[in-house]
C-alpha cells in the first residue's frame, strides 16, 4: 500500500547539495504524490500526458484538468500518482520534458498543500435505510442535490479519503451511483505557481 | 520566363509579411533552417508542395523507394553532419511506413524533421481516403508533434519545430500538414530571433550548475580507479564537446571507453582507449566499470545493453551523469553528481575547474588502476583465428579498416553480429563517423543511412557494413542510389543466418535454431546488378584484400557479397542477466557460467 509521502528530508550524506540524496532514491517503499502541471491548452496536451503514464508504466490513480488562464490559454493537470521515489522523480522529468508543459509541482514533498474532490452519491432506499442515509450524510456535511421518495443525490466535498469512507458507509444504505470529480490540489500559503 | 529564370526567382529568402500560397512558405521556411536536402516521396496530400519543389532549385529532393528508407536517410545526414535531417511524406501510408524510422531517430536522439501530408481539415476524421490519424500515432514515436491547422500559423510552427527537434537531446518531429493548409494562402514570418530564450515553455538548460561541476571535478580529482563512460551525447555535444573531452581525458589520464553510440568522440588510436563496453563490449572496459571507484558518465544513458545486470552493477563507485535531459538521470542507475547541461558546455567548465585549482590526479594509484587495466587487456578478447579456407567475418572487418582509415570514410551498419564486430573492429577516430541504429536496432538502417550520408558527403566512402538479412529490409534504396550517383558501398558479411539470433538460439535454446536460417537468398551480385551497381564475390580468405580494393576504387554502387563462417559467434559477450565481471570470452570459455539461466532467460 502506498505511504503517504514524509515531507521532512532525511540529513544528506550527497556529494553535491543539489542533488537527491542516493539513500533517499534507492528508498523502496510506495509513496503517493499529488502533482500539478500547468499546461497549454491545446488538443492533445492530456493525450500526451496519458499517454506518457501508459507508455511508460506508471500508476495514474486521479487525473484532472482544466482551464485555469483564459487569457494565457493555461490548464492545470492535478495528478495523484504512487510509486519510488525514483519512479516519482522520473515521472516528473518526464513530464516537464513534454513541449507544452510549463511547469511542474510536487505538492507532496514541496510543502503542505490540500487536496480535495466533490462526489455526487446516489443512494436509493425507503424507511430506516433512508433515514440512516441522511443522517451520515449529515456527519460527512453532505449537501441533498436531489431528492425523491425513494432516493437521494448527496453532494461531499472532501479529500479523497473522506470521500472514500463516504461512499463505503452508504454501500449498505442502497448506493446506486457514484460521480467524482477528481482530486483538485493546492500548496497551503500565500504563494501561488507560475505558469 | 525560363524555368530556369522562374526557379532563381523564387530562390531568394522571404521576409517577414510577405504573401505566398502555404507551400511556399513551407520550401522558405525549409530554407531558412538551412535546409538543403529532403528525403522524400510523394502522394495526394503533399502534391502541391511537391509543385513548389519543381519550381525552384534552393532546396534538393531525394527520391527515395520506401518512407522509412527516407528517414534512415536523414537520420544518416544528420549523424554525420550534425544538421537537422528533413524528411517528406504523404498521409495515411507515407506517414505510416516513416513510424519505424521516427522511433529510431527518438531512440538515438537523432534530430529529424518529418514533414507529413494530411487530408483537408474538413475531412479529418472522417476515414477519408488516405488518412491516418498521424498525430496519434507519432505521439509517442516523436519528440513532439504539430497539426497545422492554419496557414497563418504555418511558417512558426516550421520554425519551432525545428527549435525543437535540434534543441536540448535532439529527435525527431513530425509536423502534419493538411492539404488545404498547404495550398492556402498566408503570410510568411522568418524564425524569432533567441527561440531558445523566448519559447514559452522548451527551453532546455545548457550551462550546468557551477556547484555540481565543482563538486564533481573534486571527485575525479581524488580517484584512485576512474574511468570515463562516454556515449552518443557527447557526440550530438558537437565538435565542442569532442575537443574538450580529449584534452580532459589527457589532462587527467584517465581510462575511457564508450556506448555503441558514442565512437570516435575519442580516438581508438589512443592509449587511454580502452574499446566499447557493453554486451559486446571489451573485456577491459567492462572490468573497468565494474571495478571502478569514480565513473564519469558523459553523454550516455545507462542503457541496458550497458549495464547488464543493475543489482551488480559498478557496486563500489561514486557515479558522475553528465546529461542535456533530466530524464536520463537516475533512471536506471542512481547516481551521486548528477550535472545537467550541454555536454560541450560542461565539459569546458569541468577542464577550467580542474586548472584553475590546480588538480592533479593520484599518480601512484593511477599508476596501479593501469597495470590492473593491462592485464586485462592481456587477456585479448578480441582475438580470432583467421585459419583454412572460410573467411572470418572479423577479418573482414579488420581488412576494410586497414585498407579505408587512410581516407574520409563513413561507416554504417545493419543490426546485427557484422554490427557489433563492426564495432570492435572498425576503429573509429574521429566523431560523426559511425552510424548504426543503437537503441531500437533496426535491420534496415544501414543503406538508406549510408546514402545520406553519401549526400552530405559527396566525395567521402561511405560503406554499409551489412548482414545479409538486414539488407533485404531496405535493398530498394539501391534504386535511389543508382539515379543519384552515389557510390556507397555495401559490404555484406553472408553467413546464410540471422546470426545473432542463431547466436542466441545456441546459448539459449539448445541449439535449435528456428527460423533463423535464410533459405533461398538472393544471389547478391546478379541483384546488384539488376538494380545498375556492381556486384562482387568473395570466399577466399586470400582475396578478401584485392576485393575491398576494387570495391573501394569503382566510383558507383557496390554490393559485395563477403561468404563468411556460418558458426562464427560475437565475442566477448556478457550473458544476459549476468554483472560485468562475468563476462564470456569465446565459445570455450566457462569462467562465466556460459549457459545464461534464471531470470536471464526472459531478458532480450
Ligand atoms: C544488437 C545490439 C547490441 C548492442 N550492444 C551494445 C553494447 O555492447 N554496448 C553498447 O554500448 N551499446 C550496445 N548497443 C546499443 C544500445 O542498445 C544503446 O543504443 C546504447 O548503449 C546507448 O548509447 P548511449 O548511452 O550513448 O545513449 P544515446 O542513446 O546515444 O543517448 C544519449 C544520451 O546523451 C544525452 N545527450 C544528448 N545530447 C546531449 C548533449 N548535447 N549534452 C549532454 N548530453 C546529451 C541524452 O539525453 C541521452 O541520455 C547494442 C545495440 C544493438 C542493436
Ligand atoms: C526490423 C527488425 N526485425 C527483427 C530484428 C531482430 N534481429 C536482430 S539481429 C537479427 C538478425 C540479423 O541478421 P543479419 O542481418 O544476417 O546479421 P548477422 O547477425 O547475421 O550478422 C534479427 C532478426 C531486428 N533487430 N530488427
Ligand atoms: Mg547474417
Amino acid at each position: 500500500m502506498a505511504k503517504s509521502a514524509k515531507t521532512d528530508q532525511e540529513p544528506s550524506a550527497n556529494l553535491y547539495e543539489g542533488s537527491i540524496p542516493v539513500a533517499r532514491l534507492k528508498d523502496k517503499d510506495i509513496y503517493r504524490h499529488v502533482l500539478a502541471a500547468i499546461v497549454d491548452n491545446e488538443a492533445g496536451v492530456l493525450a500526451r500526458v496519458v499517454g506518457l503514464f501508459s507508455g511508460r508504466g506508471y500508476n495514474i490513480e486521479n487525473l484532472t484538468v482544466s482551464e485555469v488562464d483564459r487569457d494565457k490559454q493555461l490548464s492545470r493537470i492535478n495528478l495523484v500518482t504512487s510509486g519510488t521515489r525514483q519512479v516519482v522523480e522520473q515521472i516528473k522529468a518526464q513530464l516537464n520534458r513534454l513541449v507544452p508543459v510549463h511547469t511542474v509541482h510536487d505538492l507532496t514533498d514541496d510543502g503542505p498543500s490540500v487536496a480535495r474532490e466533490l462526489a455526487l452519491v446516489k443512494v436509493a432506499g425507503v424507511g430506516e435505510k433512508r433515514v440512516e442515509a441522511l443522517r451520515i450524510g449529515d456527519i460527512f456535511r453532505a449537501n441533498v442535490v436531489d431528492s425523491t421518495t425513494k432516493s437521494f443525490v448527496f453532494e461531499v466535498v472532501g479529500n479523497t479519503e473522506k470521500v472514500d469512507a463516504f461512499i463505503e458507509l452508504m454501500k449498505p444504505l442502497g448506493l446506486v451511483e457514484v460521480s467524482r470529480t477528481g482530486v483538485a490540489a493546492i500548496a497551503r500559503g500565500a504563494d501561488g505557481i507560475e505558469g | 520566363m525560363s524555368a530556369e529564370a522562374l526557379a532563381t526567382e523564387n530562390d531568394a529568402p522571404a521576409q517577414t509579411g510577405d504573401r505566398m500560397q502555404g507551400a511556399r512558405i513551407i520550401l522558405k521556411a525549409l530554407a531558412e533552417q538551412g535546409v538543403d536536402v529532403v528525403f522524400g516521396y510523394p502522394g495526394g496530400a503533399v502534391l502541391p508542395i511537391y509543385d513548389e519543389i519543381f519550381k525552384q532549385n534552393r532546396i534538393r529532393h531525394i527520391l527515395v523507394r520506401h518512407e522509412q528508407g527516407a528517414v534512415h536517410a536523414a537520420e544518416g545526414y544528420a549523424r554525420s553532419t550534425g544538421k537537422v535531417g528533413c524528411v517528406l511524406v504523404t498521409s495515411g501510408p507515407g506517414a505510416t511506413n516513416a513510424v519505424t524510422g521516427l522511433t529510431d531517430a527518438l531512440m538515438d536522439s537523432i534530430p529529424v524533421i518529418c514533414l507529413t501530408g494530411q487530408v483537408p481539415t474538413h475531412l479529418i476524421g472522417n476515414d477519408a481516403f488516405q488518412e491516418a490519424d498521424t498525430i496519434g500515432i507519432t505521439r509517442p514515436c516523436t519528440k513532439h508533434n504539430y497539426l497545422v491547422r492554419d496557414v497563418e500559423q504555418l511558417a512558426s510552427t516550421l520554425h519551432e519545430a525545428f527549435y525543437v527537434a535540434r534543441s536540448g537531446r535532439p529527435g525527431p518531429v513530425v509536423v502534419d500538414l493538411p492539404k488545404d493548409v498547404v495550398m492556402a494562402e498566408g503570410t510568411y514570418n522568418q524564425a524569432p530571433h533567441g527561440l531558445q530564450h523566448k519559447h514559452k515553455t522548451y527551453r532546455p538548460r545548457f550551462l550546468p550548475d557551477a556547484g555540481a561541476v565543482e563538486a564533481a571535478v573534486k571527485l575525479m580529482a581524488g580517484a584512485k580507479k576512474p574511468v570515463f563512460y562516454t556515449g552518443g551525447g557527447v557526440i550530438n555535444g558537437g565538435p565542442r564537446a569532442v575537443a574538450a573531452l580529449r584534452e580532459l581525458v589527457r589532462l587527467t589520464g584517465f581510462p575511457i571507453t564508450s556506448t555503441l553510440m558514442g565512437l570516435g568522440a575519442y580516438p581508438a588510436d589512443d592509449q587511454q582507449w580502452l574499446g566499447m563496453v557493453g554486451m559486446h563490449g571489451m573485456y577491459e572496459s567492462n572490468l573497468a566499470m565494474h571495478d571502478c571507484d569514480v565513473m564519469i558518465n558523459i553523454g550516455a544513458r545507462f542503457d541496458d545493453r550497458v549495464t547488464g545486470n543493475l543489482n551488480f552493477f559498478s557496486p563500489g563507485s561514486k557515479k558522475i551523469h553528465v546529461d542535456i535531459d533530466p530524464s536520463s538521470v537516475n533512471k536506471n542507475v542512481i547516481v551521486d553528481i548528477p550535472v545537467i547541461g550541454d555536454a560541450a558546455n560542461v565539459l569546458e567548465e569541468m577542464l577550467k575547474v580542474w586548472k584553475a585549482r590546480k588538480y592533479q590526479a593520484d599518480q601512484t594509484a593511477l599508476k596501479g588502476w593501469w597495470r590492473q587495466i593491462e592485464e586485462w587487456r592481456g587477456k585479448n578478447c578480441l582475438r580470432f583465428d583467421q585459419r583454412g579456407k572460410i573467411i572470418k567475418p572479423q577479418y573482414a572487418i579488420q581488412r576494410l579498416f586497414d585498407l579505408t582509415k587512410d581516407q574520409e570514410t563513413y561507416i554504417t551498419t545493419e543490426v546485427g553480429q557484422h554490427q557489433m564486430w563492426a564495432a570492435q573492429f572498425y576503429r573509429f577516430n574521429e566523431p560523426n563517423r559511425w552510424m548504426t541504429s543503437g537503441g531500437l536496432g533496426t535491420m534496415g538502417y544501414g543503406l538508406p543511412a549510408a546514402i545520406g550520408t553519401q549526400i552530405a558527403h559527396p566525395d567521402a566512402l561511405v560503406c554499409d557494413i551489412a548482414g545479409e538479412a538486414s539488407i533485404l529490409m531496405n535493398i530498394q534504396e539501391l534504386s535511389t542510389a543508382v539515379q543519384y550517383r552515389l557510390p556507397v558501398k555495401v559490404f555484406i558479411l553472408n553467413n546464410q543466418y540471422m546470426g545473432m539470433v542463431r547466436q542466441w538460439q545456441e546459448l539459449l535454446h539448445g541449439g535449435r535454431y528456428s527460423e533463423s536460417y535464410t533459405d533461398s537468398l538472393p544471389d547478391f551480385v546478379k541483384l546488384a546488378e539488376a538494380f545498375g551497381c556492381v556486384g562482387l564475390r568473395v570466399g577466399d580468405p586470400a582475396k578478401v584484400d584485392e576485393t575491398i580494393k576494387e570495391m573501394v576504387s569503382i566510383k558507383r554502387p557496390v554490393i559485395v557479397d563477403v561468404l563468411v563462417d556460418q558458426k562464427e559467434n560475437c565475442y566477448p559477450m556478457i550473458p544476459s542477466g549476468k554483472p560485468h565481471n562475468q563476462m564470456i570470452l569465446g565459445p570455450d570459455d566457462r569462467a562465466g557460467g556460459n549457459a545464461i539461466s534464471g531470470d536471464g532467460l526472459a531478458l532480450v
